[in-house]
C-alpha cells in the first residue's frame, strides 16, 4: 500500500502533460514553408509586376464585373431556390412536378454546358419578344453579362431550392398550425412565420453557395465575360506574365472572399439573437471572475 | 341562447383509421364545455375539426351558424379557398398543449402578429390591446421577452393573450396544460377561469377533472371516436351513467 495516499492534489508539483505531436507539426510546416519561399523566391516571377498589376484599371474593372455578377446570379438564385421550394412543397401537383423538373435538369448538367448554351441561345430562338408587339435579336440580347446571369443564376437557383426546402421542413409544423389558427393564409404563414425562423438553417449553407459562386463567375471568361480572370488571361497573351497575373487574380478571389466571410459571420450572430438569449438566464446563475 | 358550435354526424379518417365515428356536438354562446376521455378518443382531433385545422370526411360543422369549409348552393356545397378558410378560422381561438408561439417574436410581437398582418388594424391600437392582455394574464414586464426565456406556463399564457387578440368569439383548449411542469399548471387554469367568467365560450380538451368540475357547464365523455355522455358535471363526474365513463373516471382520480 502506498504510505501517503493523496487526499488532494494541493501542495504537490503538477507536471502538464506533454504535447509532442504539436512540436513535431511546427518542425514539418515549417520545413513546407521553407521550401515554398524559396520556390517563389528563385523561381521565375517577376513580384514587381505581381504589385504593377494588383490595382491596373483593367484588373480592377474585371474585379468589379465579377463582384457584379456574383451578386445579381445570387439574387436570381436565391429568389428562384424559394420560389421553387415552395413549388415542390406545394399542394397543386403541377407546380410540385415543375420544380422537380427544374432541379432536375439544372443539377444534372455541367455549368460550362448551360453557359454556352444561353449563349448559344440565338441558335434556337433567332428573335426574342411576342410577336406584333415587340421584338428582338437574340445576339443582340444575350451579351455575354445576361448569358453568364442566365447561367449562373438558374443553376445556382437550383442547389438554393434543396436548402430552403431544407430550412423550411426544420421548422416545428407547430408553428404553422398557430399560424393558421390566427387566421393566415398558406403564402402569409410561410412569409411571415416559418420563412423568418428557416432564414437561420437556410443562411450558413446560402454563404457557402455565395463563396462557391465568388469564384464559379470564373467560368464566364469562356464566353469573353470580361471579369477579373478573364481580364487577367487577356494582359498575359499580351505580356507572357502568365504566373504573375494568375497571382493577381488568385490574391483579389481570397481578398473578396474573406470580407464576404467577416459580413456573413456577423449576419449569422444577428439572426441567432432570438436563440442566443436562451443562456442569460444561466450565465447570471454563475458570476464571472472578475 | 344561439348555437356558437353545432357539429353533426362529423365523421374523420386518417387512413383507414375511423377517428370520428359520427360526432354530435352543440354549444351555445357563452358556454364551457370540457371534452374529456382516454388518449385516442377523438377530443384533440373533434376540436381542430373545429377550427379547420382538419378537413372533416363527412357530416357539418356550423360555427355562429356559418358552414365550415364550405358554400352551399341549393343541392351542392363548394369547398371554400384559402383564404375564405382563413376568414372562417377568426371566429375562433386556439390554445394548443405544445404553446406554439412564433419563435422568431417576442411576446408582444406574438399578440400583435394576428391583428396588425391579418385583420390589418392600427399598429398602435393593436399594441395598447397586446398591453393590456399581457397584463390581464400577468405578463406585462415580459412583452420583450423571445419565447425561449419564458417558463411553459408563461409561455401558455401569452398564446391565451395571443389567440384573444383576434376578438374570437369561440376559444378552443387543446390540452393546455398536459406538457406543463405540475406547479405551473394552476398559473395558466387561474387565466382560464378569468376568461370562462368573463362570458367566454370555450371548448376545452382536458384531463384536469376538478378544473372541468368547477368551470365546465358541461362535460362531454368521448371514447373510440364517439361521444358516449354528456350531461352537468355532477352527473358526468359524480354519477356517471356509462360503465366506459365510470372506469375512466375512476382511473384518473386513483
Amino acid at each position: 500500500m502506498n504510505p501517503h495516499p493523496p487526499q488532494t492534489i494541493a501542495g504537490l508539483r503538477v507536471v502538464p502533460r506533454r504535447h509532442y505531436g504539436r512540436w513535431l507539426s511546427v518542425l514539418v510546416l515549417l520545413g513546407i514553408a521553407l521550401f515554398l519561399v524559396d520556390a517563389f523566391a528563385h523561381g521565375q516571377i517577376d513580384w514587381n509586376v505581381v504589385g504593377q498589376f494588383m490595382t491596373a484599371p483593367v484588373i480592377l474593372k474585371g474585379l468589379i464585373n465579377t463582384i457584379t455578377l456574383t451578386i445579381y446570379a445570387m439574387i436570381l438564385g436565391i429568389i428562384l431556390g424559394v420560389v421553387f421550394a415552395i413549388m415542390t412543397m406545394s399542394s397543386n401537383p403541377v407546380m410540385g412536378a415543375m420544380a422537380r423538373f427544374y432541379i432536375w435538369f439544372f443539377r444534372g448538367t455541367p455549368l460550362l454546358l448551360q453557359l454556352l448554351l444561353w449563349f448559344n441561345l440565338a441558335l434556337v430562338f433567332p428573335r426574342l419578344g411576342i410577336p406584333g408587339l415587340f421584338e428582338y435579336r437574340t445576339v443582340d440580347v444575350i451579351t455575354p453579362f445576361l448569358a453568364s446571369l442566365l447561367g449562373l443564376g438558374i443553376g445556382q437557383g437550383a442547389y438554393t431550392a434543396e436548402v430552403v426546402r431544407g430550412g423550411i421542413m426544420s421548422i416545428d409544423p407547430g408553428q404553422t398550425e398557430a399560424a393558421r389558427a390566427v387566421g393566415m393564409t398558406r403564402i402569409t404563414t410561410l412569409r411571415r412565420i416559418v420563412l423568418p425562423q428557416a432564414l437561420r438553417v437556410i443562411i450558413p449553407p446560402v454563404g457557402n453557395e455565395i463563396i462557391a459562386m465568388i469564384k464559379l463567375t470564373s467560368v464566364a471568361s469562356v464566353i469573353q465575360y470580361d471579369e477579373v480572370l478573364h481580364n487577367a488571361q487577356t494582359i498575359y497573351y499580351a505580356n507572357a506574365k502568365v504566373i504573375e497575373l494568375l497571382i493577381v487574380a488568385t490574391v483579389w478571389y481570397l481578398a473578396v472572399v474573406s470580407v464576404f466571410s467577416i459580413g456573413q459571420h456577423f449576419l449569422e450572430k444577428f439572426l441567432a439573437r432570438s436563440q442566443g438569449r436562451r443562456k442569460r438566464p444561466a450565465a447570471d446563475a454563475t458570476p464571472q471572475e472578475a | 341562447m344561439t348555437d356558437m358550435v353545432l357539429a353533426q354526424d362529423v365523421q374523420k379518417y386518417y387512413g383507414a383509421f375511423h377517428a370520428l365515428k359520427g360526432v354530435n356536438l352543440q354549444v351555445s354562446a357563452g358556454e364551457v364545455v370540457c371534452l374529456i376521455g382516454p388518449s385516442g378518443s377523438g377530443k384533440s382531433t373533434l376540436l381542430r375539426c373545429l377550427n379547420q385545422l382538419e378537413s372533416i370526411d363527412g357530416g357539418a360543422i356550423r360555427i355562429d351558424g356559418e358552414l365550415a369549409g364550405y358554400r352551399q348552393h341549393g343541392n351542392t356545397v363548394r369547398e371554400l379557398s384559402d383564404a375564405q378558410v382563413s376568414r372562417q378560422r377568426l371566429a375562433s381561438g386556439m390554445v394548443f398543449q405544445r404553446f406554439n408561439l412564433f419563435g422568431h417574436q417576442t411576446a408582444l410581437q406574438n399578440i400583435m402578429e394576428g391583428p396588425v398582418v391579418v385583420q390589418r388594424r392600427p399598429r398602435a391600437q393593436v399594441r395598447d390591446e397586446a398591453m393590456a392582455l399581457l397584463k390581464r394574464v400577468g405578463l406585462a414586464d415580459k412583452h420583450g421577452s423571445y419565447p425561449t426565456e419564458l417558463s411553459g406556463g408563461q409561455q401558455q399564457r401569452v398564446a391565451i393573450a395571443r389567440a384573444l387578440a383576434m376578438k374570437p368569439k369561440l376559444m378552443l383548449f387543446d390540452e393546455p396544460t398536459s406538457a406543463l411542469d405540475p406547479e405551473l399548471v394552476s398559473e395558466v387554469l387561474a387565466v382560464m377561469r378569468d376568461l370562462a367568467k368573463s362570458g367566454m365560450t370555450m371548448i376545452v380538451v382536458t384531463h384536469e377533472l376538478s378544473f372541468a368540475r368547477e368551470v365546465a357547464n358541461r362535460v362531454v365523455f368521448m371514447d373510440r371516436g364517439t361521444l358516449i355522455e354528456t350531461g352537468t358535471p355532477d352527473q358526468v363526474l359524480g354519477n356517471p351513467e356509462h360503465p366506459r365513463t365510470r372506469e375512466f373516471i375512476n382511473a384518473v382520480l386513483a
